[in-house]
């Protein structure tokens, strides 16, 4: 397969180029939510947009009313998503959670309502500040006919206004996913504004009792769904960075290309041109690197978890240096709320954050390479 | 179709790469470069080379009648694939190969593709390359090396320098002014000519690596026949700039190292017992994956004409930066073990040649900075001269 989008592909970017930068600009979304202090940080109005669109069913198999496409395709979506920096539930409920449950009979439970854009999924894996999935202790321990969920988890994102939770867990025979629904007693909810008005939660479970249909395939054995979790969400987030890291350079290069100084348009000096070409350089090759991770996923290649850690980290770093270069090269007006190039600055951050930061995914890369 | 073909090609190579051929290239020497007085390591170099070359698959991308093995972009990939799986030496290092022969295909007369193409994918004949001079560097443009029309013959004078293995090589191709009140970017033309002919000498330039694989190259009136000189007379710049590109493909190539261009697995027991060499490392290799997938897209991309005409530069650029990286990063874990300049242990020095023999590759055929201007100008369209 060669490393490029296909005739489709490329028309499915269209679509969702255009869609995105029109229903879901930066005025119309992230500006408007933010400004109302909006509790879920994202508008349900455009997530039935997204369901019309076909989006919330891309990797959902056509048999179960899905689009039946792959992560590639959902890259396409979260590209588009990235740049614009449109508010949405899409890589967490579409992409990680649809990806998790795949094959269950919570796939059943909750593919109707995501392919009809009702459903909001959640996913809680960190525990700490940092991502750590090896050291999950949520403890969840049997209790009559199912479990007791004992612990805390953060960095939730969406968690405030999810439908249903995944919960990674630690049963006595291992690591088990458990899907939580609203509302369940014991589970306290705390949503709190992350840096780029996107709302994360703190959750704590106080002895919350789930039934044994709950758990997310087989008890003990969550690792597999987790790795797919996090294979997909990973791979997702280093393409919405990309779009983000894009968006930043092209608005940025679009600046040198207006702003005078000196009697000159600032993109003559060969300074800032040399920074730009080389802040082009890492986006193509985090572009590249993400393509390919996307290609091994849908392929069930062996070979993907080394890329899936590779792309995220490359994307990450990618984008950290186009929204810095971004601000720097914007001067003063860079650093005003008004002006756009901080919000990408922002989203950045978290999305860095998310699922793992570029050096916890050195590190992974490392450990897979055995040194 | 292409499982067949995969097929074919697996049992082709599995019969025909000789075992020896299928081991690591420890140093230059394991390089064949082909030539007139081609000189083989071993009866398996030279087996390796005509089995190859008989099928054209010194350049299998090359049309048959060129001497190439006339497969498609995708049978292509897969006879790379193939040859990267079992871990195939290259049969031919030349730049006929990777610079001369796409020019000749796109500027090249009939009369010269036919002359000049199947002698280059059959390896018969070293050439070297004719670009900087003394005074022509970045600004290459401003090359002074003369070409006069004779009437019957074209007459050269003048000197380059860069000239890579031009001691060695069997013909060069060379960029001389045949118009000097022009405009520095016309007036240049591209010919091509025996290094055997009366007038040319050379002389290697001892390199801080230790080796001279560049030299001095002076041309004292030498006589080059009219049918030499490729495209049009004064249009030599197009062609000189096509050429670039390939040259910048090629030497991108080199930060790829090894099948999956990761350094951490090579060096395990150096970075274990220090963390910090240990996460640069990591990153590196975040890097050199992350690169190994822009090469494949860029192949992929080139092969369909997708990609960008400056994106050579972007590859040259991050392909050679990335490659002095891997070096200081070997150096840096072989400690002073990496420093011995002599010593059979070191195999003469071996990875601190190679460190300093790196430093030469964001230079040459372009330095970074032209790269990057490139870049900036071509693709980003930044304003400015």
């Amino acid at each position: 397969m060669p490393l490029y989008l296909t005739d489709d592909q490329a028309m499915l970017q269209d679509t969702a180029r255009g869609f995105m930068a029109g229903e879901g600009a930066i005025a119309k979304e992230l500006r408007h939510w933010r400004d109302k202090a909006c509790k879920d940080g994202f508008g349900h109005a455009l997530w039935k947009q997204f369901a019309e669109m076909g989006f919330t069913g891309i990797l959902i198999d056509e048999a179960q009313g899905g689009l039946g496409l792959g992560h590639v395709e959902a890259g396409i979506v979260l590209e588009e998503i990235g740049r614009n920096l449109t508010p949405s539930p899409f890589l967490i409920t579409a992409i990680a959670f649809v990806e998790a449950v795949r094959g269950t009979p919570h796939a059943d439970r909750w593919y109707p309502g995501i392919l009809s854009g009702d459903a909001v999924a959640a996913v809680a894996v960190d525990e700490g500040a940092k991502h750590r999935p090896e050291a999950i202790a949520l403890r969840a321990e049997r209790s009559g006919n199912g479990f007791r969920l004992s612990g805390r988890k953060q960095f939730v994102v969406q968690g405030a206004s999810a439908d249903v939770i995944l919960v990674a867990a630690q049963a006595d025979e291992g690591l088990t996913l458990f899907a939580v629904e609203k509302g369940a007693a014991g589970l306290d909810v705390e949503g709190v504004r992350l840096a780029d008005s996107s709302i994360g939660a703190r959750l704590t479970f106080d002895g919350v009792e789930v039934d044994a249909d709950a758990v997310v395939g087989e008890v003990g054995a969550g690792d597999g769904a987790l790795s797919r979790l996090l294979d997909a969400g990973r791979t997702g987030a280093a393409a919405e960075l990309v779009g983000v890291g894009s968006a930043a350079m092209d608005m940025t290069v679009g600046y040198l290309k207006q702003r005078k100084q000196f009697g000159r348009l600032i993109g003559e000096f060969q300074a800032l041109q040399h920074r730009a070409a080389h802040l082009y350089s890492e986006i193509e090759i985090a572009r590249a690197a993400t393509l390919k991770a996307q290609q091994l996923l849908d392929e069930g290649s062996p070979d993907v978890e080394a890329m899936v850690a590779v792309a995220k980290a490359k994307a990450g770093r990618a984008s950290q240096l186009a929204v810095q270069e971004g601000v720097q090269m914007h001067g003063g007006i860079g650093m005003t709320d008004e002006y756009d190039i901080g919000l990408y600055m922002k989203r950045d951050r978290v999305l860095n954050e998310l699922f793992g930061d570029p050096g916890f995914q050195a590190d992974r890369l490392a450990r897979m390479k055995g040194y | 179709m292409s499982e067949s073909f995969r097929q074919e090609t697996r049992a082709w190579l599995e019969a025909n790469c000789p075992p020896e051929m299928r081991q690591p290239v420890r140093d230059e020497t394991d390089y064949c470069w082909g030539g007139r007085n081609a000189v083989f390591k071993n009866e398996a170099q030279r087996q390796w080379l005509d089995r190859m070359a008989g099928r054209g698959w010194t350049v299998p991308d090359w049309p048959s009648e060129d001497g190439g093995g006339g497969l498609s972009p995708e049978e292509t990939k897969i006879l790379k694939q193939e040859l990267a799986r079992i871990g195939a030496r290259n049969p031919l290092y030349s730049f006929g190969i990777s610079m001369l022969g796409p020019a000749l295909l796109k500027y090249g007369n009939e009369a010269q593709k036919k002359r000049f193409l199947p002698e280059i994918a059959r390896g018969e004949i070293r050439w070297c390359q004719g670009y900087s001079e003394p005074n022509a560097g970045s600004d290459l443009a401003s090359l002074q090396t003369k070409c006069e029309d004779k009437g019957d013959h074209w007459l050269v004078n003048g000197q380059k320098v860069w000239t890579s293995y031009a001691d060695k090589a069997d013909w060069i191709f060379c960029l001389v002014r045949t118009d000097p009140a022009a405009p520095k970017h016309r007036g240049i033309s591209f010919l091509l000519f025996d290094m055997a002919s009366p007038g040319v000498s050379t002389k290697p330039i001892l390199l801080i690596s230790g080796y001279s694989p560049f030299c001095e190259t002076f041309f004292d009136d030498v006589k080059v026949p009219k049918d030499q000189l490729v495209g049009e007379v004064d249009k030599g710049w197009d062609v000189a700039k096509y050429l670039l590109g390939h040259e910048r493909e090629m030497i991108s190539g080199m930060g790829l190292g090894g099948q999956s261009g990761a350094l951490g697995e090579a060096l395990r027991e150096a970075v274990t017992a220090d963390p910090a060499l240990r996460a640069d490392v990591a990153r590196f290799d975040v890097d050199a994956m992350a690169f190994r997938a822009m090469s494949e897209r860029f192949i992929d991309e080139l092969k369909a004409g997708r990609a960008h005409p400056a994106q050579p530069s972007m590859m040259k650029y991050a392909g050679t930066e990335l490659n002095k990286r891997r070096h200081e990063l070997v150096m840096a874990a072989g400690g002073s073990d990496a420093l011995e300049w002599e010593s059979e242990r070191s195999r003469k020095g071996k990875s601190a040649r190679e460190w300093l023999r790196t430093k030469a590759n964001s230079i040459e055929g372009g330095t970074s900075e032209i790269q990057l201007g490139i870049i900036a100008k071509r693709i980003l369209d930044l304003p400015g001269a």
